[in-house]
């Protein structure tokens, strides 16, 4: 038994370092200090499909992302870590997308991939943290879904079992297959590079990274087909393009505004033992703490 | 046609706070647009759910009672949600940004192909201009979330798509009895017109809920730490604070991502929303998605080595220091003065 797996990455600014380094005096992000990441939650769906892989020998693990052509990185990521195959999903026209133009797009090369059994979305991107791609794309493809997975218990070719982490509990689902499951970082953490498998992809390129470079080594790519990842545009996975992007997203950004916290008359203290002190009488004097 | 539409969340019966929240900004917001609240109810056991919320002020109540339908599943209240609102053509729908209706709301929006923003802080009613086509939209929903960015709220509309929708999170919106004596219709669905027997194909096998073993959202004291507060085992100092000034401890998403504080601890616009009576910022610089959720506290003390750190601009009482210094001899003169 083998089974045919999709894991949905989007390629993400490291949010988690903004306000230590990445800060510019007027309160906005330099973007460019931030590196990009796999999405965090993405690496623990792409290690539920490389357990499954584990089990299931023969099993391919195709990694899909929309974005620019520089997240093609994350195909190769994936790669050095056990999938098989990578798409990159890149147009102009994707451009500006909101959730539901995302899961429009990356549900149209679902279909031009074809035939899966298990689909695998991070819960939710650290840029937006919505968590709303991964039901959207289920819906498209009108197949179950099962968001919060913690873990894939069991799965046959007929249906999975897996482990939801709730709010403030758990629940053991069963669903038939195919299915879409979105999981959380509660589950385990994903496998680091292989060596091996670094040494054998370090060259993978979509085409217009290899058009980029200066040196094309096009006998390597014909001898080694494994090397060329997919690079997909609007028109080849049959997308109608007022559906992509800006155009194919109903949220509209009105307007971006600058919040400018109200400076609250404080009351500024040093670490000094008798300032302390005067604070907790203080507190406690006025009923705050006590 | 063209009401507001509450998703209503309910467990055992009980109808979850956020969705009482949702429906006293639902009442407000149906006021301003002069229709009606109508409010969805899915599951079995449904027998008062009418009380609990027609106080607040819903026009309408949907029942899908069956009991097939809870505890929740996706596929069946989808195909409720989607039929119904394709019957109804509601203007505004507004679900909770919880483990279901993060699970719900998109599923929903992606079969109507309508907009939804997640853990909105702010909602609000106002005109909208189309920069390109300079079309006029009256009375759409203004959608306020903090972006990611720095310290900047971006404003999200739905010009073209119905339902406009949005999540919002627990706490963050007030609750409020509209009128102890409003009473609205009561509309019985039924359930087999709007559901099929593949709706059905996923099965619960096995379901534990405890009640939560942190409970930040009503503390009215709160310890919270951030990333500058180092490690898990610095962390303990919070916990030692909180512990004798009978408070809980909260976490920043920095803190939280590195470690120091489980998930259930964080404060803020995809955290939980507080608001204590006493807020001590421990090691927080105060970034807006921060600040979301705590800037309803009463007094609020930070504590970082940072003069200019950002969340002091909102404090009370700024102390500029260490923490490892500082919550020590919080403790020993809080201990000092109260015995
Ligand atoms: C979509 C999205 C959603 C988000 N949601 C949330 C959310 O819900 N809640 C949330 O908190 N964040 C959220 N964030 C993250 C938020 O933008 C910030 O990155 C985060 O709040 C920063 O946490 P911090 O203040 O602990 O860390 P930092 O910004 O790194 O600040 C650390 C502070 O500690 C101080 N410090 C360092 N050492 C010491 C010391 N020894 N003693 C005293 N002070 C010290 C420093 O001066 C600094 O001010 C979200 C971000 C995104 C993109
Ligand atoms: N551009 C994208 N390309 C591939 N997968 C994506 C993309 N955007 C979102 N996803 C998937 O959907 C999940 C939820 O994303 P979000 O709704 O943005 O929080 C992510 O964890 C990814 O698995």
């Amino acid at each position: 038994m083998t089974f045919n797996i999709i894991v949905l990455a989007k390629q993400v600014p490291d949010t988690r370092n903004v306000g230590k380094d990445a800060m510019k005096a007027d309160g906005t992000v330099n973007r460019a200090a931030l590196p990009a990441i796999f999405n965090p939650e993405d690496l623990n769906a792409l290690e539920q499909a490389l357990g499954i892989k584990d089990q299931y020998p023969g099993s391919k693990i195709t990694v899909l992302t929309m974005g620019p052509v520089r997240a093609a990185e994350i195909l190769r990521e994936g790669l050095f870590r056990g999938a098989d195959d990578g798409v990159l999903l890149t147009d102009r026209a994707f451009a500006g997308a909101d959730t539901l133009a995302t899961s429009y797009a990356l549900s149209m090369a679902i279909r031009k991939i074809g035939s899966f059994d298990i689909i695998l979305a991070g819960r939710q991107a650290i840029d937006g943290d919505t968590a709303q791609v991964g039901p959207q794309v289920a819906e498209k493809l009108g197949i179950p879904q099962i968001t919060y997975a913690e873990e894939i218990q069991e799965i046959d070719s007929q249906k999975v079992r897996v482990k939801r982490r709730l709010e403030n509990g758990v629940e053991i689902v069963e669903c038939p297959l195919p299915a879409l499951i979105t999981v959380n970082n509660s589950a385990r953490a994903c496998r680091p590079r292989n060596a091996k498998l670094l040494q054998k992809y370090k060259h993978a390129r979509t085409i217009t990274e290899r058009q980029a470079e200066s040196i094309d080594y096009i006998d390597l790519y014909s001898s080694r087909p494994y090397l060329n990842l997919n690079e997909w545009s609007v028109v080849d996975v049959n997308a109608d393009p007022k559906l992509c992007g800006l155009s194919g997203s109903p949220t509209k950004v009105k307007k971006i505004e600058n919040v400018v916290f109200q400076a609250k008359e404080s009351k500024r203290l040093t670490e000094s033992d008798e300032e302390i002190e005067e604070l907790m009488k203080e507190l406690i004097r006025n009923h705050t703490i006590g | 046609m063209d009401n507001l539409f509450v998703y209503l969340e309910i467990e055992d019966g009980v109808v979850a706070d956020v969705s009482l929240e949702l429906l006293t900004k639902g009442r407000s917001l149906a006021n301003q647009l002069g229709c009606k609240l109508e409010a969805v109810a899915i599951g079995g056991n449904l027998g008062t759910v009418e009380k609990q919320i027609f106080p607040y002020g819903v026009d309408v109540l949907h029942i899908f009672n069956d009991e097939r339908l809870s505890p929740y599943t996706t596929l069946p209240h989808t195909s409720i949600l989607v039929k119904l609102f394709k019957e109804e053509k509601p203007q505004i729908c507004l679900l909770g940004a919880t483990v279901i209706g993060r699970d719900l709301g998109p599923r929903v929006s992606s079969a109507l192909g309508s907009g939804l923003t997640a853990d909105c802080t702010s909602l609000e009613i106002g005109d909208h201009e189309d920069v390109k086509t300079k079309k006029v939209y009256k009375n759409l929903l203004y959608q306020i979330r903090p972006a990611f960015g720095g310290n900047i709220v971006a404003w999200i509309v739905n010009p073209d798509h119905r339902p406009q929708m949005a999540t919002v999170r627990e706490g963050v919106m007030k609750k409020e009895i509209y009128s102890p004596i409003y009473t609205g219709e009561i509309v019985e669905h039924n359930v087999n017109e709007y559901v099929s027997d593949e709706d059905f194909v996923v099965s619960i096998i096995d379901r534990h809920v405890e009640k939560s073993k942190v409970n930040i959202k009503n503390a009215s004291i709160i310890v919270s730490g951030g990333y500058g507060v180092g490690s898990k085992e610095n962390f303990q100092l919070l916990y030692e604070l909180a512990d004798v000034l009978g408070g809980e401890v909260g976490a920043s998403r920095a803190a939280v991502d590195a470690g120091f504080a489980e998930h259930e601890r964080q404060i803020g616009q995809t955290g939980v929303t507080v608001h204590p009576k006493l807020y001590i910022a421990c090691g927080i610089s105060g970034q807006i998605q921060h600040i979301a959720g705590m800037q309803d506290s009463s007094i609020i003390i930070s504590i970082n080595n940072d003069p200019y750190a950002p969340i002091n601009n909102i404090a009370d009482y700024v102390i500029v220091g260490d923490i490892e210094r500082v919550i020590p001899k919080m403790i020993k003169y809080y201990k000092k003065n109260t015995k």
